[in-house]
């Protein structure tokens, strides 16, 4: 993982001669977004703790550099979708804190007015597409995403995400080689973060390079630092270029990394806690971003107004979350299907 | 003010736990993510993360405390964190509301988005209106069945084209997707002439490969396209049937009305001939089961031209069972342009009042002749042939059965938990009293197809059986 990290990074820096993927405002502004995906995601794990949000519950901590660079990319119209390790898509691409924790309490204010939970969100209006529960699942859905915008004509794109886990799923190579023969837009995001539950992608895949699992369909992959915001932005845009000029699919390995357990009852006893304390203090990609603004000129009291803003929002999330009514028991019976008009 | 911290539930079921160690002592510095403690459950050891910063100022309970209680404080950390920690410390306003909560209306965002959902020809239902799913008893009246006007032949196959190529003609949105269905023209011939009016990019081969194809269609038909998805047969359609039910079926009710499946999954079901076990299975009490899906299974031209259509317009995920052997059959059709059956209208195929037989798809034949049969016994059998499986006309059936007192279902399926068995269950609960007879269900028997022709023919209803049957009901 370090090393292929370096390796990306290191192409990056070596290109002296071009732009830096990101401006300072930008690069300030996805600052700002994983840092709230940061502190949504432990105050979630608050509110897990404290039996406000029960079920499944799958945290986000550590790979929030991956969603935001990508969506950086993105143009109105471009759809989201992934697993359900999912709260930071949702408020990647814009959904409101609020909605979503509701959401994961279970509530009427929630985005699914509580029928859907963690795993199941939605929203058609940011061009998120869930949120959906069964491994591999989503990949054939999100090729669907690319298939609507080859069939209405768009220059859209459909970024389509699952875990290294997911990747040997088969209908994840069915989506391949359909998204190759009809070259749909769609980007293929593998987020490798190294364990697919409690079982290390070594364990789990013959494969030793995810990016190049597209190959045997012509489908061009890239291993990607996906610590690193300013990399996975600059490997994005490559992405959406090729789809957006009519390529096919795109595929890129994201290597990243969770922190926290599979879900929050995983005692995380596949990997040591060096493990994790190591990536945390050399590769957080939070930290790295705020070196770098630092770097750029800005200083503390601007970040730290920035952290304030980002703990108000969270706050008034979790607050909104308990003080939003359960759904009416009516809800029960809605929605099943739809009435013809 | 200091923060409480407090005992972590770490699963779902988690009432308690031993505070094994703690990795942090009081007076030190402690930052969101630090890992402060390590608990014991019954199935592991946990670590417990730093939600907030500032320093620790008291451990409340000490390591190698049992049966600490979840949501009880452990220890207090001081304030100074940035930005403050208002709220975090759950007390005892934190706890879930018990009391019934007030009518819920959707927050201001997700009523928003919900309104952008202009693709569909629809809204979401909701409020109490619809207490329980529309199959059940009593609720729709029995409306008498529209004349459609001049018919003329056809057959059941051709019904089923021209079914599709009206409403691709109409919508712009709709297309056919499915292996074989364009340049060969369709595995049974049904999409015959439809590439050549409409085009690849609406008539769309796909390869050997139902789970990606199937899960494609559905996440088109979340942005509002409508995929006609042909499963060569229906066996086929259990490679894809999670994408059927986790997808399509579910997701409007996940995403609490916001995103819709306008899908048709249609194509023979049910046994052929000769085609032994893995190619001859019905799947109406399959798909039948789940909420969030609707399920027509035609049986004449009539039938299939009218329900295909009513299915491809309807904003739902919709299966559509055909058979095989029906395709080449040929029945009187409407001509009408705007002909179309609804979906959830049973119909009377034959009137009589002595015994009601309820069929669709192909059994629907089988019990039209032993009608004939039973009428030359001086027994007048009502043949009901139901359109819809789900939802069920029940109230068809049922006022039938409080005329004739005795009901037969037929059906190819297999006995277990069959849509027989869902008629007989309605038709307890709404017209006991009216039964003269226990039900009797004539239906496919509980082996897989065998080969052998003598077998096959065994193992399928026959004629015989449901005159049997409806000898044992009216008792002659």
């Amino acid at each position: 993982m370090a090393q292929a990290a370096e390796a990306t990074g290191a192409k990056r820096r070596g290109k002296a001669a071009s732009a830096p993927p990101m401006t300072q405002d930008q690069l300030l502004q996805a600052y700002r977004d994983m840092l709230l995906i940061r502190r949504f995601e432990e105050k979630a794990g608050q509110l897990y703790g404290m039996g406000l949000i029960g079920g499944f519950c799958h945290l986000y901590i550590g790979q929030e550099a991956v969603v935001v660079g990508m969506q950086a990319c993105l143009e109105p119209g471009d759809q989201v979708i992934t697993s359900y390790r999912d709260h930071g898509h949702m408020l990647a691409t814009g959904m409101e804190a609020r909605g979503v924790m509701a959401e994961l309490t279970g509530r009427a204010g929630g985005y699914s007015r509580g029928k859907g939970g963690s795993m199941h969100m939605f929203s058609r209006e940011k061009g998120f597409f869930g949120g959906h529960g069964i491994v591999g699942a989503q990949v054939s859905l999100g090729t669907g995403l690319a298939f609507a915008n080859w069939y209405r004509e768009s220059r859209n794109v459909s970024l389509t995400y699952f875990g290294e886990g997911a990747s040997n799923q088969g209908q994840v190579f069915e989506s391949f080689n359909l998204a190759a023969l009809m070259k749909l837009p769609v980007i293929f995001i593998i987020e490798n973060n190294k364990y697919g539950m409690g079982t290390s992608v070594e364990r789990a895949s013959a494969s030793r390079d995810l990016s190049k699992n597209g190959a045997a369909w012509g489908i061009p992959g890239e291993q990607v630092n996906g610590m690193d915001v300013m990399a996975v932005k600059e490997a994005g845009e490559r992405a959406t270029a090729h789809c957006r000029e009519g390529r096919g699919p795109y595929l890129l390995e994201m290597k990243t990394y969770r922190y926290r357990g599979h879900s929050m009852s995983d005692p995380a006893k596949y990997r040591t806690r060096e493990e994790v304390q190591k990536m945390r203090e050399q590769s957080d990609p939070i930290e790295t971003a705020r070196k770098l603004l630092l770097e750029g000129g800005l200083d503390e009291a601007a970040l730290k107004k920035i952290d304030d803003e980002v703990k108000a929002v969270v706050q008034e999330a979790a607050d909104f979350a308990q003080s939003s009514p359960e759904p009416d028991e009516a809800e029960l019976w809605t929605d099943v299907l739809v009435e013809a008009r | 003010m200091g923060v409480e911290i407090l005992m972590p539930a770490l699963s779902p079921t988690m009432t308690e736990g031993k505070l094994a160690r703690w990795l942090k002592k009081e007076g030190d510095a402690v930052k969101s993510g630090d890992v402060i403690a390590e608990i014991e459950t019954d199935k592991a050891t946990m670590e417990v993360e730093a939600v907030d910063e500032g320093t620790l100022t008291k451990i409340v309970v000490p390591e190698g405390t049992e049966g600490v209680a979840v949501n009880s404080p452990i220890a207090e950390l001081d304030g100074g964190g940035a930005g403050g920690s208002k709220g975090t410390a759950p007390g005892q306003d934190t706890a879930m509301p018990q009391q019934p909560a007030p009518p819920a209306a959707a927050s201001p965002e997700v009523g928003e988005v919900a309104k952008q959902a202009e693709d569909y020809g629809a809204v979401a239902q909701r409020g109490a209106d619809r207490k329980e799913g529309a199959a059940k008893m009593g609720e729709a009246a029995a409306a008498p069945e529209k004349d459609w006007g001049p018919t003329k032949p056809m057959t059941v196959r051709e019904a089923l084209r021209d079914a599709m190529a009206l409403e691709m003609r109409a919508d712009d949105k709709v297309f056919l997707m499915g292996e074989e269905v364009a340049q060969y023209q369709g595995a049974y011939k049904i999409s015959q002439g439809l590439l050549d009016e409409f085009g690849a990019r609406r008539v769309i081969d796909t390869p050997i490969t139902e789970h990606g194809f199937t899960g494609m269609a559905v996440g088109a038909a979340f942005t509002g396209l409508k995929p006609i998805v042909e499963f060569m047969t229906f066996n086929f359609s259990m490679q894809a049937i999670d994408q059927i039910i986790n997808s399509a079926a579910k997701t409007l009710y996940m995403s609490g009305g916001q995103l819709g499946c306008p899908i048709v999954f249609r194509g023979p079901n049910g046994a052929a001939a000769r085609v032994a076990a893995q190619h001859s299975q019905c799947y109406a009490s399959w798909y039948a089961h789940v909420p969030g899906l609707k399920v027509v299974a035609p049986w004449s031209s009539a039938d299939a031209k009218g329900l295909l259509r009513a299915a491809i317009r309807d904003p739902n995920p919709v299966i559509v069972l055909e058979n095989e052997i029906l395709y080449g059959h040929t029945f009187d059709c409407p001509t009408a342009d705007d002909f179309i059956v609804p979906i959830g209208k049973a119909k009377v195929e034959r009137a009589g009042k002595d015994v009601t037989i309820v069929a669709y798809s192909i059994a629907v034949t089988w019990a039209m002749q032993a009608a004939e049969e039973l009428a030359k016994q001086g027994i007048e059998a009502e043949v009901i042939n139901l359109r819809s499986i789900r939802p069920l006309d029940a109230e068809t059936i049922a006022e039938s059965v409080r005329k004739t007192n005795r009901l037969v279902t037929v059906e190819e399926g297999w006995p277990y938990a069959n849509i027989g068995t869902e008629i007989a269950m309605q038709v307890m609960e709404a017209a006991f009293d009216w039964l003269d007879a226990p039900p009797v269900r004539v239906c496919g028997k509980d082996v897989p197809m065998p080969y052998a022709a003598n077998l096959e023919k065994l193992a399928l209803p026959t004629i015989p059986e449901i005159v049997d049957a409806v000898k044992r009901v009216t008792y002659k």
